[in-house]
Formats: structure tokens, C-alpha cells, sequence
């Protein structure tokens, strides 16, 4: 079932090897856009847009704007930040 | 052409005359003689001393085209080159090339001083701050890429001709009238002038800067009157802030600590640490942590060394005192604690970059080390060890006396963290070479140590150890397991990118810095 | 057998702040027994939701040498322990704290989701177990049952709200917890689990620290919580045996070998009755010298 996230939500914070993920509704058919800032974009960018991606569409969610501010954060707090933004999304 | 740590270099670089390749830590023997001193005749009874840095340049004669030389024992509290590129450049002087044993981030002003043509070409130890990234993204502000060397191989280039220096503007923090200078003493005391030596022994004039002239003679002196032209009194040389920090202490971070602890139960295991042993210690976090854990095993075995070589920090100016050494040769000195060493404890020595590290001699004093411990920026799975870019390309260290001690100690010891962020630090090729692997021991991180197979010695000594030593392909993969493998980020292989030439201690090219493309 | 959670090493747990990826990523490097990633008190309530999704997928992602705790929110007295459960519990930590426990009701609450989630996942019943902590008067006057449930595989004090309760503070000679240290040892013992001491939360009182974890360790405790890496090793340290020890535990268990290949009846080793808890003991011993890193084979052909 495809879920539609409610409002704008954050998760994460701007500490080293952290995140800053801000999750909000796009209209239908939009797909996920992704905007990435991150020290790592030339060695992990294309990886961490495919982790993002796959997340959020994982959790359910094909309609979203999600703009991440990374801080080096390995591949699990990207998704555990994620997951969480959008719960928060839908509270 | 491919070098011998398999660097593809260019058969010719626009504006470097030196096509020299690396063949080896030890492949070149020199058959020449050196560079001759200027002669010049002082006259009886006639004053050095000038009203200002503007008088100097005109006394000196500077002109276009010349090459002028400093120190960096002001580290990033210098103000005399600024003061001295705003002469040149209010003087209409042009196309100089900067010689300066090392570049801080308080030189960022020179970006203006490229941009205008007033400086054309950079030799130093290093390129960092806003400069060093201006010049990673723009190779063709200067006429040819900078020269980078080690300071054993500034002083080696100095002597033998390579390197020839004009003008030194050399910072004093003290000096009489006939220009005996010290760094011992003064508002702007630094220590050491171990750098200064070799620019005052060669440059064809001599200019000293000081902002504590004084009548007395001072004695002993780093600097002797006989190779001293002018002197200019201005009222500060430099920022004390930035000049050297108070007492340099041991890190805090647990992990930083944790590698520390493992150099230190290598070096024990290895049976280094036994009396009369020598060592040097790099000044960043995990490499003078270890000294915390040294000092531990000495005291519980009651060991005494025979010296120490820095880079000197009051860590260690402690140890000397406290009497683990019998003595300390000091070519930098970081702190106050150590300035204050090297005025006091008579063992405490200074010697010149020379006399530390310059391979063409007949012994620096690098050949006798029996260990080093250094850091790195990163490292790769055959050892080279990268301290001038980071891990997008960028410039942002320096050479320093890295591979000169690598070359010479019999014991080196890398110590870098696994992970930065999230980048991993063993990569399958450095980003460039500095220090090849050939001359690379240890490397030790947070998580396991993995051991130069080349050195079958060492593997046989710690192979009951507990220390978690595995391959250094292994440690790769441990990194991968936790963050991924990155992509290799992309460089400009147009030989107009350039942006420097990373010479090995001998001259011969190292590698190339080229533009990334990002 | 160093690996079963009712008698695995426990010398150390290191508190691990669970919304701190930073500390997470490095908890594993300084060799502490056992990791106790926090969710309870280290985390402002309005960040429950983010540290417990951060330490599941820390769980799940990375591999970590040291056993995994997790310090869950109280399961009736907040409203966040119930949902830590079920984010955590999927990510199969080796453990679930269960802080300010008073009753066994609690603790029979925490089992029953373990138990479905183990069930839903195939996973072998015992696969989770808990490790309770007393932190109050009521809690420790309802010790004894605590430490008999079939879950509790060890037990831990909590001194910072028990003092509260107390209304008194700590002191450098321990004296206000005297009394709960020992009632908290006596049930362990009781119920044949592990005990493990408190924090001691000034990291720079190294000498404190070294004289609390001595105390504790000859009280009986198994283990100390600690709060920073260089707490570790002072805990091991004092948690070695020393040579002598090691040699007559060695003994010891070659006596007992003995006895049972030769069929003997009655052990001795220099000169002083053998019998089954000084056995344990000396495994307990050899254990203990093994993990600090000493060479017990080496040892055993020496002697």
C-alpha cells in the first residue's frame, strides 16, 4: 500500500558522521527527489541516492522531496534518520 | 614514464627543468659538488641596520624575476612575509618566485600577489588554507606548478645548487647590530631557527627582520653576523598567538589514544625500546599521544634513550628533563614549554635542516633513528603514504620531514585512522605519493595493524602478538564492510593541470598533484 | 562456553549514548565485554523516536565484537518503552537493560515480546535475554524475585536514582550503597546470575575509580558499567588475576581432570581439599586470564 506522507518532518542532527534529513509531501506521480549535500559527494554521492531512494520507497512512500545535509554519516544512520523523519511525517 | 612507486610522470613538465624520476629510496648517488656561497666584502665599522623593509629591497637590489626566500618557525602567526610581498608588490617588482620552507594558512594574502603577477612560482614544504585550495582549482594562476619537497630536501636542493635563493628574508625574534641572531628569546621566540640556517648560509643576500634589536651580543647564535647583509627593526614579526601554542598536551580522544597505545606495544614487542634507543614523533594527535605510553613502558623497564629528534614538543622537552634521554635535536620547536628546553637544558641542541634530514650529506641526523612514528592523511595497500592532498584532491598539508624520517629511522611507523567520516583511509592508491611504502613499516589504526610484508623481520617478532595484526588488504575490507568502497574521484590528466611536483627527498619526482575535476 | 550469556564475561559495559553515530560507529574498538547502547535516559524524550530507530539499524548493519545491550525506556512508568521493544527487538541485540525495574511484572512484560518476537523470527527461544537494573528502595526490596525470573540472566545497581531515593549522595567510601550492593549480590547469587556494579562517573578520578572497581570486584561483583574507553582497561586490569592465582587454578583443574579420567574420589592440590565451587571457581579464574589477553595454555605446560 502506498502511503502519502502528511507534512514536513525532520530527523537527525548536524553532528559528525550524522545527518540532517527533512522528508515533505510532493503531489502524486511527482517520484522521490532527492537533494544531497554531503563532504562525501565525490566518493558516496551516487550510493547514498540509491540508499535514499530505495529507503523511502521501502517505507512505502513514492511522492517525496528529501533533502539531506550529511556530515559523513555511514549508510545505517542515513536510513535509520530517514525512517524516522518520515514517521514523523505522518504523525 | 612511470616512476618507481608506478606514478605516471610527465617526460617533461612546462617549467621545471628537473626530469629526474624516482627510481628508489636510495637509488641515486651524488658525484658533484655543491652550490659555491656569494662572496662579498663587509666594510670596517658600517651599520646593517635600515629604517625599513622598502630600504632593504633596495639595497638588495631585488628584481623581476628573482627568487626570495623565509622561514616558517612563525608557523601561522607570520607577519613578515606579508610585510614584505606588499613592499615588492607597491614596487612594482614582478614575476618572484617565493622560496619559503613551509606555507600556514596566514599566507592566504599571496592569492592577491598570483593574481597580479607579482608572484609567478612557489617552492615550499607545503600548500594549505584558502591558498592551497586557489591553487589545486587553478594551475595556471603561477607560470609552472609548485615545487614541493621535504625539508631534508630543501636543504639538500639549497646546497647543491637546485635551489638558489636570491634574497632571504629571514624573521629573528632576536639580534644584535651586527646580526648574531637567536630564537631562543624575544616577544616572538620560537626556538630552533633550524630552517633559517640554510637560506642564511646560501641566499646571495641575507636580509633579517626582527622585533628585538638589541646592543649586547647575542650568544649562542643561530644565525652568525658573517652571513648577515641587513637587518630592518619593525615592531612585530609575528603573532604569538599563531607562533607557537602554549603547551601542546597529550589528546583526549579515546580512539586517538587506543592507536597511540598500539605504536607503543609495537615498539616494545619489537624490542626497540631498549637502552640507547632513538625516536622521533610526529607532532599530530595519535603520534604524540604515544609518548604517553612510552614514557609508561621506559619508566616500568627502566629504560634510558639515547635521543630524540623533532619537531620538538614539551612532551618530550619533559622527557629529556626527566631524564628517559640523554639528549634532543631540535630543528622546530612547537611550544613554549620546548623554546623554554632549549634555552635551559644544555642537552636540549639545535641543529639545522641540514644537520636533521638533508640526504646529501654525510650523516643527517635522520640515518640514526631507530623509530618514527608519523600520521598520514592516508595510506594505500602498498604502503605510500599521502600528507599533501586530501581525499578530494585538494592541497592541505605539507611534506615536512615526513620521508626524510621514514628513509632514515629503522623502524616506521604509521599511525591513521581506519575511517575519517566516512571515508576510508587505506586506499588502493594514494591520492599522491610523499612518503613511498618501500620506507613504510607499520600502519596502525583503531581497528587492527597491518605490517610492511617486505618486512619478514618484523612479521616474525609479532607473530605470537595480541596486537590485532592482519593483512593490509584485510584492513581495507574491514573499512568497506562499515562504509562502502568509494569511487576514485576524477583528475585532469591535461599537463597544463599540474599543480605541483612532489619531489622525493633526493630530488628526483616523486609525483605529480593534477587538478581534480569536481 | 565463554560465549553462553548466562556465564560469558561480563567485566565491563560500556554506556553508548544511542543517538550518537559518532559514538556508535567507534563503541566496538575499545574491548569492552559488553556495549549498552542507551535510549533511556541519554535521550531527551522528544528524541526517543530517533535514537531507537538509530541503534536497531546500528544493530542490524554492523558487526560487533562485544555483546549488545540495549537500555530500553521503562516499559509501564513511560510511554516509550513498549515502542522500543518493538523497533529494537527485530535487531536482535544479545540483550534488553531493563532500567528501574520494581516488580517482576516487568519483567515478565518484557519477556512476553521477546518471546513473540523470537517466535515470529524462528529465532531459539533465549536468544534476547535481560539484564535487570534496581534503582530504587522498592526495586531492591523486591530483588530476590526479580533475580529468580527465567529471563534475568544478570542483575546491575543502579546508583544514581537509588541514591536520589535515599536522599543522600555519593560518597568516596561507597557507604550509602553499601547495603544495596550486598542485597543485590546475595540475590544474584540466590538465583545463580550475574551481578554487575554501577557507573562511577567521574572519568577523571582514575584513583576513585581503581578503588571502587577493587571493592566491587572483592565484593563479588562480575563486571562494573562504565562510562568511558579509559575505564576499560583499569576494569580488566583489576579484573586479571594474577600469576599466583592463575597457577593454582590451573591446578586445580588439572586435579579435577584427573579425578575424573582415573576415577579418584577425594582431590587435593597443595595440600587442601577439592570439591565442585572451588572448580568453578578456578574456571572462573582461567577464564577471566584468558579474556585479559594472558597466555593460559602456555601457562598450563609450565606448570
Amino acid at each position: 500500500m502506498i502511503k502519502v506522507l502528511k507534512k514536513t518532518a525532520q530527523a537527525g542532527f548536524e553532528e559528525k558522521n550524522d545527518l540532517i534529513v527533512e522528508v515533505s509531501p510532493l503531489q502524486a506521480e511527482s517520484g522521490i527527489i532527492i537533494e544531497l549535500q554531503s563532504p562525501v559527494k565525490n566518493q558516496y554521492g551516487s550510493h547514498i541516492e540509491t540508499l535514499i531512494k530505495d529507503t523511502v520507497a521501502a517505507e512505502g512512500f513514492s511522492d517525496v522531496q528529501v533533502n539531506v545535509s550529511d556530515k559523513g554519516a555511514w549508510d545505517y544512520t542515513i536510513k535509520a534518520r530517514i525512517i524516522a523523519a518520515l514517521e514523523r511525517g505522518m504523525a | 614514464m612511470k616512476n618507481a612507486v608506478g606514478r605516471e610522470i610527465p617526460a617533461h613538465i612546462s617549467g621545471i627543468s628537473n626530469t629526474r624520476l624516482y627510481e628508489g629510496t636510495s637509488a641515486y648517488t651524488p658525484a658533484h659538488t655543491g652550490a659555491g656561497k656569494k662572496l662579498r666584502a663587509g666594510k670596517p665599522h658600517t651599520d646593517k641596520i635600515l629604517k625599513s623593509i622598502d630600504e632593504a629591497i633596495e639595497k638588495t637590489g631585488l628584481k623581476n624575476g628573482q627568487t626570495i626566500s623565509f622561514h616558517h618557525h612563525l608557523r601561522n602567526g607570520d607577519y613578515v612575509m606579508k610585510m614584505v610581498m606588499e613592499c615588492i608588490a607597491a614596487k612594482g617588482i614582478k614575476d618572484i618566485t617565493i622560496a619559503s620552507s613551509s606555507l600556514s594558512p596566514c599566507h592566504d594574502f599571496l592569492i592577491d600577489y598570483i593574481r597580479d603577477g607579482t608572484v609567478t612560482a612557489l617552492e615550499s614544504s607545503g600548500l594549505r588554507g584558502q591558498l592551497g585550495k586557489y591553487l589545486t582549482k587553478n594551475p595556471g594562476a603561477l607560470k609552472k606548478p609548485t615545487i614541493i619537497r621535504s625539508h631534508g630536501g630543501r636543504a639538500r636542493a639549497i646546497e647543491a645548487g637546485e635551489l638558489h635563493i636570491d634574497t632571504a628574508f629571514m624573521a629573528a625574534p632576536t639580534c644584535d647590530r651586527q646580526g648574531n641572531a637567536t630564537g631562543r628569546i624575544g616577544k616572538s621566540a620560537f626556538g630552533s631557527m633550524g630552517y633559517a640556517m640554510i637560506d642564511a648560509a646560501y641566499a646571495d643576500k641575507v636580509v633579517l627582520i626582527t622585533d628585538n634589536l638589541v646592543n649586547d651580543p647575542v650568544y649562542p647564535y643561530s644565525i652568525p653576523q658573517t652571513q648577515v647583509d641587513y637587518i630592518v627593526p619593525v615592531e612585530a614579526i609575528g603573532d604569538p598567538e599563531g607562533i607557537a601554542s602554549g603547551a601542546i598536551r597529550i589528546t583526549k580522544s579515546p580512539t586517538q589514544l587506543l592507536i597511540a597505545e598500539y605504536a607503543a606495544e609495537v615498539m616494545d614487542e619489537t624490542g626497540v625500546l631498549k637502552d640507547g634507543f632513538s625516536m622521533q614523533m610526529g607532532s599530530g594527535g595519535a603520534s604524540l599521544a604515544a609518548a604517553k605510553f612510552i614514557r609508561e613502558k621506559m619508566e616500568d623497564q627502566n629504560i634510558t634513550g639515547s635521543f630524540g629528534i623533532g619537531g620538538i614538543t614539551g612532551i618530550f622537552a619533559d622527557m629529556l628533563k626527566d631524564g628517559l634521554f640523554k639528549a634532543c635535536y631540535d630543528a622546530q620547536t612547537f611550544d613554549t614549554t620546548a623554546v623554554k628546553s632549549l634555552s635551559e637544558n644544555p642537552n636540549h641542541i639545535e641543529i639545522s635542516a641540514s644537520f636533521y634530514a638533508n640526504p646529501w650529506n654525510a650523516g643527517p641526523i635522520v640515518n640514526d633513528l631507530d623509530v618514527v612514528i608519523l600520521s598520514a592523511t592516508e595510506v594505500d595497500l602498498d604502503f605510500n603514504v599521502n600528507v599533501i592532498t586530501d581525499s578530494n584532491g585538494i592541497c592541505m598539508g605539507a611534506s615536512g620531514g615526513h620521508s626524510d624520517t621514514a628513509a632514515g629511522a629503522a623502524l616506521t611507523i604509521i599511525v591513521v585512522p581506519l575511517i575519517r567520516g566516512r571515508l576510508p583511509m587505506i586506499r588502493n592508491h594514494v591520492q599522491n605519493v610523499v612518503t613511498p611504502g618501500d620506507d613504510v613499516d607499520v600502519i596502525i589504526t583503531e581497528r587492527g595493524l597491518a605490517i610492511n610484508p617486505k618486512r619478514t623481520d618484523l612479521i616474525e617478532k609479532l607473530k605470537d602478538s595480541k596486537l590485532p595484526i592482519m593483512k593490509i588488504e584485510d584492513l581495507q575490507q574491514l573499512a568497506y564492510a562499515f562504509v562502502g568502497k568509494p569511487e576514485e574521484i576524477k583528475l585532469s590528466d591535461d599537463d597544463r593541470d599540474i599543480v605541483a611536483v612532489v619531489e622525493y627527498r633526493d630530488g628526483s619526482i616523486l609525483d605529480v598533484i593534477r587538478k581534480p575535476l569536481v | 562456553m565463554m560465549n553462553d550469556p548466562k556465564t560469558r564475561l561480563r567485566r565491563t559495559m560500556m554506556f553508548v549514548p544511542g543517538n550518537s553515530p559518532k559514538m556508535i560507529n567507534s563503541a566496538d574498538i575499545y574491548g569492552a565485554d559488553s556495549l549498552m547502547f542507551d535510549v533511556e535516559d541519554a535521550i531527551a524524550v522528544t528524541e526517543k523516536d530517533t535514537a531507537r530507530y538509530l541503534v536497531a539499524n546500528a544493530l542490524k548493519t554492523l558487526k560487533f565484537h562485544s555483546e549488545t545491550v540495549v537500555r530500553i525506556n521503562h516499559p509501564t512508568q513511560t510511554p516509550f518503552g513498549i515502542d522500543d521493544l518493538k523497533v529494537i527487538l527485530p535487531a536482535k541485540p544479545d540483550m534488553i537493560r531493563l532500567p528501574k525495574v520494581e516488580d517482576v511484572s516487568e519483567v515478565e512484560l518484557v519477556t512476553g515480546e521477546i518471546e513473540r518476537v523470537e517466535k515470529e523470527n524462528g529465532w531459539p527461544e533465549g536468544t534476547i535475554n535481560i539484564i535487570g537494573a534496581i534503582e530504587s528502595v522498592k526495586g531492591l526490596y523486591n530483588v530476590r524475585e526479580i533475580c529468580r525470573h527465567p529471563r534475568l540472566i544478570a542483575i546491575a545497581l543502579g546508583a544514581e536514582d537509588f541514591i536520589a531515593n535515599l536522599k543522600t549522595q555519593r560518597t568516596k567510601t561507597g557507604i550509602e550503597l553499601y547495603y544495596a550492593r550486598s542485597q543485590i549480590l546475595m540475590a544474584a547469587r540466590d538465583a545463580e546470575i550475574q551481578c554487575m556494579d554501577t557507573v562511577f562517573s567521574d572519568v577523571r578520578d582514575m584513583e576513585g575509580f581503581e578503588r571502587e572497581v577493587t571493592n566491587s570486584r572483592d565484593m563479588g561483583f562480575d563486571g562494573k558499567s562504565v562510562i568511558h574507553p579509559k575505564q576499560i582497561t583499569e576494569v580488566h586490569r583489576i579484573y586479571t588475576p594474577d600469576d599466583k592465582q592463575l597457577t593454582h587454578a590451573l591446578k586445580v583443574l588439572a586435579a579435577f581432570d584427573d579425578s575424573l579420567k582415573n576415577h579418584k574420589g577425594v582431590l587435593a592440590v597443595d595440600g587442601k581439599m577439592i570439591d565442585g565451587p572451588i572448580v568453578v571457581r578456578a574456571q572462573r579464574i582461567v577464564d577471566q586470564a584468558k579474556a585479559a589477553g594472558i597466555d593460559v595454555e602456555k601457562k598450563r605446560e609450565e606448570i
